[in-house]
């Protein structure tokens, strides 16, 4: 057993989920209980989708375990088929359904439906969400892809890696997608994302793949290769020197020059890194801790690239440790490998940073620790799905990366003048940069409020109760009420209720 | 005797239709009930023994409470324990023993069950008296289960407040105690209005502290605070406690007669009782005014979630104006709900259970102009082009009571007037 707090990623099934997601004409029918159902909301609420997850549920209860469970998952892959007609279908057990053990491949094979049906073998007491999406992409693209293509053209690629709730995954497709076809690749076939199970037929179409995100697509891109002959680069393009290089590789392999297109293409990191307002970051001290695709690659944008000193480098993904080690050891700091969110507090307390790069778990350990934080990796929350294209990957991606990971320290002027004025005595000793987060100017008051009505306030959550003090004191203050008590609070209350927020 | 229930229930709502249903149920496990419990009990710790999923669940239902070192966590069962590689007692009560460490100023722990611990029969009773003996009294252990094969979302509260029944001190005494987590703003509220009903000895269960928990005999009387604690109170019976039958407090309505209610059990006049709530109560229905304009005259229908429907679906249609469209619950309590099924228009269609893909066909159809259900339909709903009001709102807010009846009220009108500001 293992003390938990949070976790950074879920069970195995949240892996599959994320893939069927993505995808477009799938269909996942998961034996689970039905709280298990609050999955949706994943996508629904933190991702912002604008439709459910194709996934059906069993949703089966303690009465049903004494009775027939098998039978309730065969009618849940027979309803689903017949409601959405998926071209493909994922059946799979949830933790506690594996262990009841009723063989929803075998179930659902008996159906004899007209269309794949894939059963995932997804091991939840012992794997995670990453594994979970890899092995799910990996079983799907084997049961749809067709015969093998000896000459496919040269420059002609698949992307894989992209899923549904992945860190920026649509924003860097767009951008990755962008950049190659700039270069004068075609691109055959982006898959999870978008994907549907006729377009994995069509992989082999393609002279090799780009491996975006290693996490999902590593093992996939092994397979092709193997069986299909499909050489694949797995050069995540997130910094300027990575996309440079991730350009000269991909050019190698589709037998382009790439020098014209480095000459028309640059990032502006380049510069503002270079230009003077930017001499503060020197040496400021990072922590960096995420997926290993995401920590390896900031901490050489950090120290290449921002001119950061790391102070820490860690992941949460064991299988990618051998990885991370290695870029710890370039970087002179010991590796953290560990999901032990308590553990990567303690080390972070330990390192004393100026800045965390992390998941929104480092998010929140910062804040309570009072450093600044910016988020660059999954798991994330619904405020790291942002509106605009926001990407890390390629030129416009190292854009975003030299803005994520200056903003959140002072800017340099600023700084300086704060030490500047700090002993004028107009001047407060305590006051940080504008931008940073700041105490709440506190409103003069106009009428007295008794003991009883203040305490009363208090429990009104902080978030609002600036705006019941202001609405309470214009209220009394309109009735000419010197002295707020509980009456005055509570008739204030209700007269503006309803009143626009 | 309760001289209330003389005069109810009315069996009118005992005959409206409902609709039966076993599919897929979109709902959150009991689990989900401690997110709000452990801000209520402020010194317990929620230890729940389960899988990665549970943690997952928790951490999701939680949202921004992450941000405070939360006092739940998860006991994550690995293969080796599920092989017997370890012995789940030993290892449950290293864990223990860790957290304790970590967090000695916890008075109160619960072991709360999950699907897998009860789909391998870990005895989780037995680990708590195991544990007590070793703890006690400095800390109390107790158990309960939040399984999703066993509770739905609300129904985790209910086994919760059930375990902590056989802990709570005896008393003689003639009490009113008022069950169900309420928020403090609230709690305080009704301590004053009950004070000025003349009644002083009220306990509220669960207490804000381990060691405040209320006393419980044969002379207590208990008024429900919330629609889903059959068990609770099947347990407060067995201590000799007697229910009084009320309607629940929301809404002006619902409040006052829930006051009345407590009132006639414990002999005061009712003329006491209606100058005492008729300021509060004239000011809640000033309050809801400006969302009656909004809400009258829509039709809203309910995806079961809560329990919460069906006292909330009488509210919306008798003090805001609104229609009823299907009024899903996932569980139907009809002794305790009595109260509220009477005031019912004859007629509401009430659905029992789910087969969420029906449910959504019946919703299309029907075509409600607010639909009230869970994160994992609202966004999907509203890009369907439904408005939506989601769920889990009504049970983390402070709802109940007069001076929130407003607030409550304001939570259904402000999905509709954003529709209606919205010009993209």
């Amino acid at each position: 057993m293992e003390l938990t707090l949070w976790t950074y990623e879920g069970p195995p099934h949240i892996g599959a989920m994320r893939v069927a997601t993505a995808m477009r004409g799938v269909h996942y029918v998961l034996h689970a209980p039905q709280g298990d159902t609050y999955a949706d909301l994943l996508f629904t609420m933190i991702e912002r989708r604008d439709a459910r997850p194709p996934v059906t549920y069993t949703t089966f209860q303690a009465r049903d375990l004494g009775g027939d469970t098998a039978a309730l998952f065969k009618t849940a892959v027979a309803e689903a088929y017949a409601r959405f007609r998926p071209a493909a279908m994922l059946v799979g057990a949830s933790c506690t359904a594996e262990l009841i053990q009723d063989d929803p491949g075998g179930l659902a094979a008996a159906l004899g439906l007209p269309i794949p049906v894939i059963a995932l073998e997804l091991p939840a007491y012992q794997r995670k969400e990453n594994y979970g999406a890899s092995e799910t992409f990996y079983r799907l693209v084997r049961a749809c892809i067709g015969p093998r293509n000896p000459t496919p053209a040269t420059a002609r690629c698949n992307i894989l890696g992209p899923t549904a709730l992945g860190f920026r995954h649509r924003d860097d497709l767009a951008e990755v997608r962008r950049l190659l076809e700039d270069l004068g690749i075609a691109i055959n076939v982006c898959a999870p994302l978008d994907a549907t199970p006729e377009d994995l037929a069509r992989l082999p179409d393609a002279a090799f793949n780009i491996v975006l995100y290693p996490e999902v697509a590593l093992t996939t891109a092994t397979w092709l290769e193997r069986q299909y002959g499909q050489r694949f680069i797995n050069i995540p393009p997130i910094g300027v020197g990575a996309t440079r290089h991730f350009v000269a590789a991909v050019a190698d392999l589709a037998g382009i020059d790439p020098k014209d297109f480095l000459a028309r293409n640059t990032s502006r990191l380049v510069w503002y890194s270079r230009s003077i307002d930017s001499t503060y970051l020197t040496a400021k001290r990072v922590f960096i801790f995420g997926d290993a695709t995401h920590a390896i690659a900031l901490a050489r944008v950090a120290a290449d690239e921002i001119g950061y000193k790391i102070v820490g480098l860690g992941t949460y993904a064991r299988e990618f440790a051998r990885e991370l080690r290695a870029a710890a050891l370039l970087h002179g700091v010991e590796p953290l490998i560990t999901d032990d969110y308590l553990a990567v507090e303690d080390a972070i307390r330990a390192a004393k940073p100026d800045l965390v790069l992390g998941t929104q778990m480092e998010r929140h350990i910062a804040k309570r620790l009072g450093i600044p934080c910016a988020v660059i990796s999954a798991p994330v929350h619904v405020q790291d799905f942002p509106a605009r294209a926001s990407p890390v990957m390629g030129f416009e991606g190292a854009n975003v990366l030299f803005d994520t990971l200056t903003h959140p320290l002072m800017m340099g002027l600023e700084e300086h003048l704060l030490g500047m004025f700090r002993e004028d005595f107009e001047f407060s000793a305590t006051a940080s940069a504008s931008h940073l987060a700041a105490g709440q100017v506190v409103a003069e008051a106009t009428a007295t409020w008794d003991a009883e009505a203040e305490r009363e306030l208090r429990k009104i959550p902080f978030f609002v109760r600036g705006r019941a003090r202001r609405n309470t004191e214009r209220f009394a203050a309109e009735r000419q009420i010197g002295t707020i008590d509980l009456d005055t609070l509570y008739d204030a209350k209700a007269h503006f209720s309803g009143e626009a927020a | 005797m309760n001289q209330l229930s003389a005069i109810a229930p009315a069996p009118a709502g005992m005959g409206l239709p409902v609709l039966r249903e076993r599919g897929q149920r979109e709902v959150f496990c009991g689990l989900t009930g401690i997110v709000w419990l452990h801000r209520r009990i402020q010194d317990a710790f929620f230890l729940v023994v389960g899988s990665r999923t549970c943690a997952h669940l928790l951490q999701s239902a939680a949202g921004v409470m992450i941000f405070a070192e939360p006092r739940f966590a998860t006991a994550i069962i690995g293969e080796r324990d599920l092989a017997g590689l370890a012995d789940a007692n030993e290892e449950l009560d290293r864990v223990v023993s860790r957290l304790i460490d970590r967090r000695p100023d916890i008075r109160m722990l619960f072991l709360v069950g999950s699907c897998p611990s009860e789909v391998i029969k870990l005895d989780l009773s037995r680990a708590a008296i195991r544990l007590n003996a070793r703890f006690a009294p400095a800390l109390r252990v107790l158990s309960y289960s939040g399984s999703g094969i066993e509770t739905s979302f609300t129904e985790g509260e209910d086994a919760c407040l059930a375990a902590l029944v056989p802990e709570l001190p005896a008393s003689d005494e003639p009490t009113l105690l008022v069950v169900g987590t309420l928020a403090e703003v609230v709690e305080d509220q009704f301590t004053r209005l009950f004070t000025a009903l003349g009644l002083e000895h009220v306990g509220f269960l669960p207490a804000r502290r381990a060691a405040e928990m209320p006393p419980v005999g044969p002379n207590t009387r208990f008024l429900l605070a919330q629609p889903f604690l059959a068990n609770t109170a099947v347990a407060l019976a067995q201590r000799g406690a007697r229910r009084i039958a009320a309607p629940f407090p929301l809404g002006v309505e619902g409040t006052t007669r829930w006051f009345q209610a407590a009132a006639a059990a414990f002999g005061i006049s009712a003329a006491h009782c209606a100058r005492t709530l008729e300021a509060p109560a004239a000011r809640a229905t000033a309050a809801l005014a400006r969302s009656r304009v909004t809400l009258a005259g829509t039709k809203i229908m309910f995806f079961p979630d809560s329990q919460l429907e069906i006292p909330l679906a009488r509210f919306l249609t008798r003090e805001l104006g609104m229609s009823l469209g299907e009024v899903g619950t996932p569980f139907l309590h009809r002794e305790h709900l009595a109260e509220e099924l009477a005031m019912l228009p004859a007629g509401t269609q009430l659905s029992e259970g789910q087969d969420v893909e029906r449910q959504l066909d019946r919703c299309r159809s029907t075509a409600p102009d607010m639909v009230v259900c869970g994160m994992g339909l609202a966004n999907p709903l509203e890009a369907e082009g439904f408005t939506t009001k989601w769920s889990i709102e009504l049970v983390f807010s402070p709802i109940h009571g007069f001076e929130q009846a407003g607030d409550l009220a304001e939570l259904f009108a402000r999905p509709l007037r954003r529709r209606a500001a919205l010009r993209v």
